[in-house]
């Protein structure tokens, strides 16, 4: 099915998301990847703030390559989630909402997602050139000196990402290969 | 004997870096352009479309096909006729990769420790695998490596009674342990024979072979076309999200072995199988 949902999103929002749902995004979103999100599990550890509220917001595993003049951004897709995977389920205890990956999620990102009625979505790996063009805005608002790898806040416009994890778990990277899995087990 | 100045092979490198990141090579364009057509899922259609736009976009834009521009690997065949002037050759190739990188917005991501991992900010320095070979020329290969893919891959020390049939295991499994993580369709090369290490090269290296030329060797050939078959039948498709077009090729290259041993390597890549190729 397909979806229309602001970003950040509510909590009813993400709990009728189902695995598969085809979203279009559009409103603010955060990116970061392994080494920020290295730097906030070692921030939350020490008991310190972190540079971004959880609070319902969706982060994006992404590292752009740099912006011509003039333009927002570089190439802009999805990094593979499970480098994430030991530092997301404490995000989502403080209320992050959806990650916007590609790939797999281990057993423990999944109960957290389902503890928290959160979603995963996954954006098409390889895709960055065209979903650049969804991303009207670009700043860095923390960790500056990890260049590409710096936390950026995203103002998105119909960005498309597929549902893979809903908050009840369903899993569509299982569910789909199924449907076209045609070798002799 | 041929003298070639180093600024030479900098400022082609530079170019090619730069292209490799914006075009694909013509043998890579049409198995994607034909994937997109005969792929059987409505979702794996909807995303192949998307992988054509992108790449229409890329080229005509300037912006990168993927933002993982990749750590730049390097094959230099140098002709054993040829000699170099004006500096160190690997430096040349560095300083090429430098300029590409940085002059060209593509990503740096390479970072210098790989347990300190600070950024070296122009993505030197390039994995770069040397071969001489007859005659007076250069044939220089520039394939920048995405990690998302190359993360997947793996390298299986069999035994010589495992045979064949451990050699499809260890494909089968390398590739579908990657599934959604190697951003399929992906395109699998395959090192048979050699060391720990040769097998690991012949991997990297058959994934810069074009996708329509298959191995001379008919056991060989047959075992690359029954390997595609086999992994297009897994379900996996386009972005791991279900379909027919699993992997676009498999590439397999093989060396003499042990009497002990069969070394297998299975390197994956993405569908932005990158490279580009110039002979000076």
């Amino acid at each position: 099915m397909e979806q229309y949902i602001k970003a950040p999103m509510s909590k009813e929002d993400a709990v009728k998301l189902q695995a598969g749902d085809y979203v279009y995004l559009t409103g603010t979103i955060y990116t970061a990847r392994d080494a920020a999100h290295k730097r906030m599990y070692e921030a939350l550890e020490r008991g310190e703030n972190l540079p971004l509220e959880m609070g319902h917001n969706m982060i994006y595993y992404m590292g752009p390559s740099p912006a011509r003049e003039g333009r927002p951004i570089g190439s802009a897709g999805p990094t593979t989630a499970s480098r994430m995977d030991k530092y997301a389920p404490a995000l989502l205890d403080l209320g992050l909402l959806g990650m916007i990956g590609k790939g797999k999620r281990s057993a423990a990102v999944k109960e957290a997602i389902i503890r928290n009625g959160a979603v995963y979505f996954a954006a098409v790996g390889g895709a960055g050139a065209l979903l650049s063009r969804s991303i009207k805005t670009s700043e860095v608002i923390a960790y500056d000196d990890l260049g590409t790898e710096a936390i950026r806040k995203l103002e998105v416009e119909d960005f498309p990402v597929i549902v893979v994890i809903d908050s009840e778990g369903h899993d569509l990277y299982e569910m789909a290969i199924e449907n076209y899995r045609t070798e002799e087990s | 004997m041929r003298t070639i100045e180093v600024v030479e092979i900098t400022r082609n490198i530079r170019e090619m870096c730069i292209e490799a990141n914006h075009f694909l090579s013509k043998d890579m364009e049409r198995a994607m352009r034909i994937a997109a057509e005969e792929e059987k899922a409505p979702l794996g259609r909807q995303i192949l479309s998307q992988l054509q736009d992108n790449l229409k976009i890329a080229g005509e834009d300037m912006i990168p096909i993927c933002q993982d521009t990749g750590m730049t690997v390097v094959f230099l065949e140098v002709g054993q006729e040829v000699h170099f002037e004006g500096g160190i050759l690997t430096d040349a190739v560095n300083e090429g990769v430098r300029q590409g990188y940085v002059e060209g917005y593509l990503r740096k991501s390479v970072v210098k420790d790989p347990l300190i991992r600070e950024n070296t900010k122009d993505n030197t320095p390039a994995v770069i695998h040397y071969d001489i070979v007859p005659g007076d020329q250069v044939k220089i290969t520039v394939a920048p490596k995405g990690f998302g893919s190359e993360n997947m891959s793996r390298v299986f020390m069999l035994k010589p009674a495992d045979g064949i049939e451990g050699v499809k295991q260890a494909i089968l499994t390398a590739v579908k342990d990657a599934g959604p993580n190697a951003c399929p369709p992906m395109v699998v090369g395959v090192g048979i024979g050699g060391t720990f290490e040769k097998c690991a090269l012949m991997a990297k290296r058959a994934l810069t072979r074009s996708l329509e030329e298959r191995s001379p060797i008919p056991y060989v050939r047959e075992l690359e076309e029954e390997m595609l078959n086999r992994i297009n039948q897994s379900g996996i498709g386009p972005g791991g999200l279900g379909g027919s077009t699993t992997a676009l090729a498999v590439n397999i290259d093989t060396y003499p072995t042990h009497i002990a041993g069969l070394p297998v390597a299975v390197n994956i890549c993405c569908h932005v199988n990158r490279h580009a190729v110039r002979v000076l």
